[in-house]
C-alpha cells in the first residue's frame, strides 16, 4: 500500500456514528436491545416478522381447539389443553417482543382482524379428524421448531429470548404429535388409514410453512445479513424432510411424495415439486379456512371487550380509592 | 382518571415479571404482559411464565416505573471501570502457584 491517502468519494456513503454501532455489533454477532439505535428497515422486518409470528401462535389455536372435547380420553383433553394454553402464551411472549420495538398490541390485534396482517398459511386448513393433532404435532410443530431453533440466536435480543422460551415448549408439542400417530399405527386397519390420510394433507403444507423457495424470498437477504434469519427457507426445509424421513420410517407411515429419493452425492433426501401456486392461493386469503379463522378471531376479541373495560374501570377505581386514602392519612 | 401506566394505545399498562426460580436465587426478568393492576398481573405473569414450575415467587413491576440509563450515553456512563482491571483478582500474577491464594 502506498502511504498517500485519497478520499474515495465514489462509491462510500458517509454513514452517522449510530449505524456504524449497529452495524459493528450485528458484524460481532452481539445483540440489538430495545433501545439501541437501529435502521428503520430493521425496526420495520422486525415488527413484521415477530407480529406474523405472534399471529400465527394466536391463530394456530383453533385447528386444536376444535379437538379438546372430543379427544379420546380424559389424558388426551388434558395434554390439548395444555398445548393450546401454551400456544397462546407463545403468542403473548411474541406480541409483548414486538411492543419492545414501539408496536402496540391494539395496533397488531386490529390489523389481524381487519385481514390486513399475515399469518402463517399452515393454519387454514382444516382438522376433520383426530389424527390431525397427530400430524399438527409431528410436522406443523416440527416444522416450526426447525424454523425457530436458529431464531434463538436472532441479532434482536428480546426476539431471541422469546424464541428459546418458546423452543423448550414446541418440544413437548412435536412429541406429543408423533405419539398420538404412533398410537394410531399400532390400531386397527382403520385407525391406521385415519393417521395415513392425515400425514398425506399435512406433509406438502408443513414443507410450505418454509416459505418461498430462496429465488422466490424478497426479505430474506436481507433479513439474513441483519441476522435475524440464520439459514435461507431452502436450507431449513432440506434440513426438515431429512429428519422426517427416518421418523416415518419409525411411524410406518408413507410421505406423500414418489420423486422423494436419497441423493448419493449430497447424502440428502431430493424433494418432488412443491405446489406454490397452493401456497400463494392460501396466504391470499383463498385457503380452505381463512375466512372462518379470522372471524372466529374477531368475535373472540368483540366478545371479550366488555371484561377488558370492566376490568380496567375496576382497576381505575381501585387506583382511585387508595389514592384518597393515601391524601387522606397524609 | 388512569391507571399508571396505561396509554391512549393500550387499555391496559405493561408490566414487567421477574420469576425466582428456586430460593436461594434472585428473581431474574423473563419478560412483560399487560394487565390492569397488580393483583391481575401477578396472576397472569404465574400463568404465563411459570406453567413448569420456572418458579416459587413473581415479582411484578409497571413497566413505567423503571428508570434506565440513557442508553445514547452508555460508552462515558460506563467508562469508569476500564482501565481498572486491579479490581480483578486475576491483576495480581505474582503470587501464582502459591497455594489459597
Amino acid at each position: 500500500m502506498t502511504s498517500t491517502i485519497t478520499p474515495d468519494t465514489s462509491a462510500t456513503v458517509a454513514i452517522s456514528v449510530e449505524e456504524q454501532q449497529f452495524n459493528d455489533l450485528i458484524e460481532a454477532d452481539s445483540r440489538i436491545e430495545p433501545r439501541d439505535w437501529m435502521p428503520e428497515g430493521y425496526r420495520k422486518s422486525l415488527v413484521r416478522q415477530i407480529s406474523q409470528h405472534a399471529h400465527s401462535e394466536i391463530i394456530g389455536m383453533q385447528p386444536e381447539s376444535n379437538w379438546i372435547t372430543r379427544a379420546p380420553s380424559l389424558k388426551r383433553k388434558a395434554i390439548l389443553m395444555a398445548k393450546v394454553q401454551d400456544e397462546a402464551g407463545h403468542g403473548l411472549y411474541l406480541y409483548s417482543a414486538a411492543q419492545t420495538l414501539g408496536a402496540t398490541r391494539d395496533d397488531m390485534t386490529d390489523a389481524l382482524i381487519a385481514g390486513k396482517a399475515r399469518y402463517s398459511s399452515i393454519f387454514n386448513y382444516p382438522t376433520p379428524t383426530w389424527a390431525d393433532m397427530g400430524s399438527i404435532g409431528w410436522l406443523v410443530d416440527g416444522a416450526a421448531i426447525c424454523n425457530q431453533v436458529p431464531l434463538c440466536r436472532a441479532s434482536y435480543g428480546p426476539y431471541g429470548r422469546a424464541m428459546v422460551r418458546i423452543c423448550k415448549e414446541e418440544s413437548f408439542h412435536q412429541r406429543q404429535g408423533f405419539e398420538i400417530l404412533l398410537e394410531l399405527m399400532a390400531g386397527t386397519e382403520e385407525q391406521r388409514e385415519m393417521a395415513q390420510d392425515s400425514v398425506n394433507r399435512w406433509y406438502w403444507p408443513a414443507l410450505m410453512m418454509f416459505g418461498p423457495p430462496d429465488d422466490d424470498s424478497p426479505n430474506s437477504a436481507q433479513s439474513m445479513a441483519w441476522k435475524i434469519k440464520r439459514h435461507s427457507n431452502d436450507d431449513l426445509r432440506q434440513r426438515f424432510v431429512n429428519m422426517l424421513v427416518p421418523q416415518a420410517a419409525v411411524l410406518g407411515v408413507t410421505l406423500p411424495d414418489p420423486d422423494l429419493h436419497f441423493n448419493e452425492v449430497t447424502q440428502q433426501w431430493d424433494l418432488g415439486e412443491i405446489d406454490w401456486t397452493e401456497f400463494h392461493e392460501v396466504l391470499a386469503g383463498r385457503g380452505p379456512n381463512n375466512a372462518q379463522r379470522l372471524q372466529r378471531r374477531r368475535d373472540a376479541h368483540e366478545e371479550g371487550q366488555w371484561v377488558r373495560e370492566a376490568a380496567a374501570a375496576y382497576a381505575r377505581k381501585q387506583y382511585a380509592l387508595t389514592t384518597t386514602l393515601e391524601m387522606a392519612a397524609s | 382518571m388512569t391507571t399508571p401506566g396505561d396509554s391512549a394505545a393500550e387499555i391496559w399498562p405493561l408490566w414487567e415479571v421477574f420469576v425466582r426460580s428456586n430460593r436461594g436465587l434472585s428473581h431474574v426478568h423473563v419478560g412483560s404482559l399487560h394487565a390492569p393492576d397488580e393483583t391481575l398481573a401477578v396472576r397472569n405473569a404465574r400463568d404465563l411464565y411459570t406453567r413448569r414450575s420456572e418458579g416459587v415467587s413473581v415479582w411484578v413491576v409497571p413497566a413505567a416505573a423503571i428508570t434506565t440509563s440513557d442508553p445514547d450515553a452508555k460508552g462515558a456512563f460506563f467508562e469508569s471501570p476500564a482501565g481498572k482491571n486491579y479490581r480483578h483478582a486475576s491483576y495480581y500474577s505474582k503470587s501464582e502457584g502459591v497455594k489459597h491464594l
